[in-house]
């Protein structure tokens, strides 16, 4: 099968009631790291991913997947949000019901599901209701659930963002497990500790633009711009 | 024993020996609103869902609209579908006026603008929660209205059940397109206005005692079903 990846940006915009949210960006995803995307509140982050995954159309520019139709072919990527949306039901129905939308046969959609939950540590739950998991619990089953779909990309909005300490290394350990099985990170934050933790390389954005991108270790110690500098110094920009 | 107490005495004594004229008035006031609710639901709630769901222009003038239903006085649905049914109306030839057909038909559509402005509420604001999420899975909009149906299951009932609160209560539309007649067309809120205009209290009072108990045990059953739900299923 031809790969999604690389994945690229052109020239994209978005605006919003008249104000430039993404203003301008051009960029290249490849295969195999993990990117995180790092920015303060309100830089376009969350834009960008949704832009990226197709759940908003650009005012101009364009996403350029490698494999043409990828777009509509979205099961081969897949998003998990900063609040876990689950359904009504069973933890394993949750999960099944990704793989019945991805055109996955009844037959096979239980083992996945199963297989699922296994690898993020949530089989002994498998029959609990999906939304009355703890908050850490829901998150990594939206976890579980985007991994059934075996996706090329993941994209990630904040996923700790509103989980302590204990989920937030739980759901960072199984980010790390999915990409070292070869699916593509792309992680949104604000937080520079989860960046640090998770990031091979780094997009810097503020207000709408890309300032850098640059592997993470080299990011972290001498930032090019002097916005990203002072976002790391802890400053308010 | 003043005139009030003794209709209470004798209203207790109906319900207690299961009179059969009551226990008859009260059987097709179940019957009529059942239908009306299930016809109102099979109209109302996939045009709720679709309004909650669908993009497109009108989309707001239809929900005033809708909204606006909520508050249709009943005298006047009986008076149109009046106007329908009778012999001279494009519906004439059904002749089912002054039949419990005609109350179905008149309460079918009282109830379904309410079935449809409240599920379209509740679905609404799933869709705003999941809307992301789904898409993200890659659900179709048919697909996507099924899920919300489902997942809301336990709110829409609760929309149903008001609905039959509704039907079961009113009192305008099947008195004009019903008639009220004895043994034929005559429901328990018919029977109190007409029984309460003669005099004969007792009955009356009964029949109010059903009605109130009956409106008191569905918004309890609705209650209930809602916390069940939240609590099992968050």
């Amino acid at each position: 099968m031809q790969t999604l990846l690389p994945l690229r940006l052109e020239d994209l915009c978005f605006e919003a009631r008249g104000r430039g949210i993404i203003q301008g960006i051009s960029l290249e995803f490849e295969a195999g790291s993990r990117t995180v995307i790092l920015g303060p509140n309100g830089a376009g982050k969350s834009v960008l991913l949704r832009l990226c995954h197709g759940l908003l159309a650009p005012t101009s520019g364009r996403v350029v997947w490698n494999r043409s139709g990828a777009a509509n072919g979205r099961h081969r990527q897949a998003m998990v949000f900063q609040r876990p949306v689950m359904l009504r039901r069973s933890a394993l129905a949750n999960i099944a019901y990704g793989l019945k939308l991805a055109g996955v046969g009844r037959s096979e959609r239980q083992a996945r599901a199963q297989r699922a939950l296994e690898e993020l540590g949530l089989a002994q739950l498998a029959g609990r209701f999906a939304r009355v998991l703890s908050g850490g619990e829901q998150q990594r089953l939206a976890l579980a659930r985007a991994w059934a779909l075996e996706p090329e990309v993941l994209f990630l909005d904040e996923p700790t963002a509103n989980l302590d300490p204990a989920a937030t290394r739980e759901i960072e350990a199984a980010i790390s497990r999915i990409g070292a099985a070869g699916t593509k990170i792309i992680m949104v934050t604000h937080d520079l500790g989860a960046a640090k933790r998770l990031a091979d390389d780094i997009v810097f954005l503020h207000e709408g633009r890309v300032l850098e991108r640059a592997g993470a270790t080299r990011f972290f110690k001498g930032p090019a711009s002097r916005e990203a500098a002072a976002f790391l110094q802890g400053e308010l920009i | 024993m003043g005139a009030g107490a003794q209709a209470l005495t004798h209203a207790a004594e109906l319900l207690v020996t299961l009179d059969p004229g009551l226990v008859q008035i009260v059987s097709l006031s179940l019957r009529v609103s059942f239908a009306a609710v299930v016809i109102a639901t099979l109209a109302g709630l996939p045009l709720g869902a679709t309004i909650a769901v669908a993009r497109f222009p009108g989309r707001q003038v239809l929900i005033v609209i809708l909204n606006a239903l909520l508050g249709l006085p009943s005298v006047v649905v009986g008076l149109a579908v009046y106007l329908l049914l009778s012999r001279a109306g494009p519906l004439g030839s059904m002749g089912i006026l002054f039949t419990p057909s005609a109350m179905v038909f008149a309460q079918a559509i009282l109830v379904a603008p309410i079935i449809a402005a409240l599920s379209r509420q509740s679905i609404e604001d799933a869709w705003r929660e999941y809307e992301e999420q789904l898409r993200s899975l890659g659900a179709a909009p048919v697909q996507a209205g099924l899920t919300l149906v489902w997942d809301c299951r336990f709110s829409l009932l609760t929309t149903v059940l008001a609905g039959f609160g509704r039907a079961v209560a009113e009192v305008g539309a099947v008195m004009i397109v019903g008639g009220n007649i004895d043994g034929v067309t005559r429901v328990m809120t018919t029977a109190i206005a007409l029984e309460t205009s003669m005099g004969d209290l007792p009955l009356a009072l009964g029949l109010g005692f059903i009605l109130l108990s009956l409106v008191l045990a569905l918004n309890a059953a609705a209650q209930v079903i809602k916390e069940a739900a939240q609590h099992r299923y968050g």
